[in-house]
């Protein structure tokens, strides 16, 4: 058997409160992504699906527990995990290509092979227009897509993303969900995904882990098993799809009636 | 369209429509008017006899002194050495507000050493160091230089702090993920992105510097705007207060306005938040 690319072991995360016991936001949770696997992550808001996805980062600390990447422990963020905000993270004094080109800073890439993967980078997201612009004249759809670029520009192991999507109009998120879909299918890196959006989940990934409410804990593991390569429209309409929308929105639905 | 067959209302010009733009013309007129309503009423006031010459004296006469102390050079001896002291005092409060700002923002063991001891200056009234000042250091510059620097600085540099702390978090962790060191993170990003409000608090304590100029120029001094107020107070010219007053305003308004000028030179790329 192959080493997962990402296992989280019984993971615990507490914060402390002021007064009063600890909150806990994750509590005794196991998962795993293997490589090359799309792996989302849904739940009922405040549930602690980011929080869990910033500790796979190593950019907030583990009450408890242990994650791995490539068999390795985890003691803190690295370059062989990208990650995607859902708010926007580009460095508003760089143009778009400065921007990705940052990325690259402590790589040990020479020069002239970062213009190269900076330039096939921005076309993968299809902004080589757009190089010189900057982030203020950018759309949200835009901003995000430079932001993707960047954390694959430096080629790492696994990409995690924290709800990438939220802050888009529907219009754009739907056009920004089979642009990644695309990218995935085109390289397969391996992606841990975090959405509270239930179609969006279905639609870009092998497998679905569905949170319980705060405490969060794994309550179910979904195979999708939808034929790839998909579409936004083809996918959408399948009838298999209507089905696992169900099943999860189903699971969802009895976590959020029972905290609310 | 412009010629709609449908005759449509004239549209009529709202001015007070909450946070409603409103045509340019409008808005700068309404400043220079406020002000020329302002200098009309001083001039029917004075010139009609409604006010002794020693409370309010005329447009006119506060003009003459203008005039008079250029012709003189008092003007600029005094300017200069009042933009000098301000200078000199606000760049030393700068010197030391920005790497204690800086460290304050960032490290929360800086923000416990610090901000209890300066939230406790601050409300200590500048004017008050004044004989101590003197005491300390004498009756020459320096002693200008602390006074500027004693309203200026634990002002400043709480307002440094809060610039560093509005650097949002993600664009450090985001730093954090292409495997930047916190120095790195700290030199490359934060301060970069906390620059343009940087600036602005530039902007903002040097006009608080200029207005602890009479202050500092309070005592033992011979030469400089403030001086030459305090100096007419004691001859009731009122005039010389008046234009003195005027003139510290306007050097005010100019370096303000550079202020402005510069930062959206400098910082074209802020994303205004709406």
């Amino acid at each position: 058997m192959t080493t997962p690319k990402l296992q989280v072991q019984n993971v615990w995360k507490r914060f402390p409160v002021e007064k009063g016991e600890a909150l806990v936001a994750v509590q005794d949770l196991s998962m795993t992504v293997q490589p090359n696997e799309f792996v989302s992550l849904v739940g009922p808001s405040g549930c602690g699906k980011s929080t869990m996805l910033m500790m796979a980062a190593g950019l907030e600390p583990i009450t408890e527990g242990e994650i791995k990447v490539d068999g390795g422990t985890v003691f803190g963020p690295g370059p062989d995990r990208g990650v995607v905000f859902q708010t926007y993270t580009l460095f508003p004094w760089l143009t778009v290509e400065e921007n990705v080109r940052f990325a690259l800073k402590k790589s040990g890439v020479e020069k002239s092979k970062q213009d190269e993967l900076v330039r096939d980078h921005l076309r993968l997201v299809g902004l080589e227009d757009f190089a010189r612009a900057m982030p203020n004249q950018l759309s949200g759809g835009m901003r995000q897509r430079v932001a993707i670029a960047r954390a694959l520009v430096y080629r790492p192991q696994m990409l995690l993303m924290d709800e990438p999507f939220g802050a888009l109009d529907a219009q754009t998120r739907m056009l920004m969900q089979e642009l990644l879909l695309n990218i995935w299918q085109a390289d397969r890196t391996t992606v841990l995904f975090v959405t509270h959006d239930v179609e969006e989940a279905i639609l870009l990934s092998d497998r679905i882990y569905v949170m319980t409410a705060r405490p969060g804990r794994i309550k179910a593991e979904i195979v999708v098993d939808l034929p790839r390569p998909r579409a936004f429209m083809e996918t959408e309409g399948d009838e298999r799809f209507v089905k696992l929308r169900k099943q999860v929105l189903s699971l969802i639905h009895s976590e959020v009636k029972q905290a609310g | 369209m412009a010629n709609s067959p449908i005759a449509r209302p004239k549209e009529k010009i709202q001015l007070l429509e909450l946070r409603r733009e409103i045509p340019r013309q409008y808005y700068v007129g309404a400043g220079i008017g406020f002000i020329a309503v302002f200098v009309a009423a001083w001039f029917l006031l004075t010139s009609f006899g409604f006010v002794s010459k020693i409370f309010l004296p005329s447009p006119a006469a506060v003009w003459g002194e203008l005039m008079k102390q250029i012709q003189s050079g008092v003007l600029w001896q005094d300017a200069g050495a009042s933009l000098y002291r301000i200078m000199v005092g606000w760049l030393l409060s700068t010197l030391f507000a920005v790497p204690i700002g800086i460290l304050m923002g960032n490290f929360h063991f800086f923000e416990g050493l610090f901000e209890p001891f300066i939230d406790l200056v601050r409300y200590m009234p500048a004017v008050a160091f004044v004989p101590l000042t003197i005491l300390w250091l004498g009756v020459d510059d320096s002693q200008k230089f602390a006074i500027l620097f004693i309203g200026t600085f634990f002002q400043e540099v709480l307002l440094i702090m809060d610039n560093v702390k509005t650097v949002p978090r993600d664009l450090i962790q985001v730093s954090y993920t292409f495997g930047l060191s916190k120095w790195e993170i700290l030199w490359n990003v934060i301060l970069r992105a906390a620059l343009p409000g940087v600036w602005d608090t530039f902007r903002i304590t040097l006009g608080w510097a200029w207005t602890y100029l009479v202050v500092a120029e309070l005592v033992a001094a011979n030469v400089g705007l403030g001086y030459r107020i305090m100096r007419a107070q004691r001859f009731l010219e009122t005039e010389t207060i008046i234009l003195g007053i005027l003139v510290i305003g306007v050097l005010g308004l100019i370096t303000d306005y550079l202020f402005k000028l510069s930062y959206k030179k400098l910082f074209p790329w802020v994303i205004q938040a709406r």
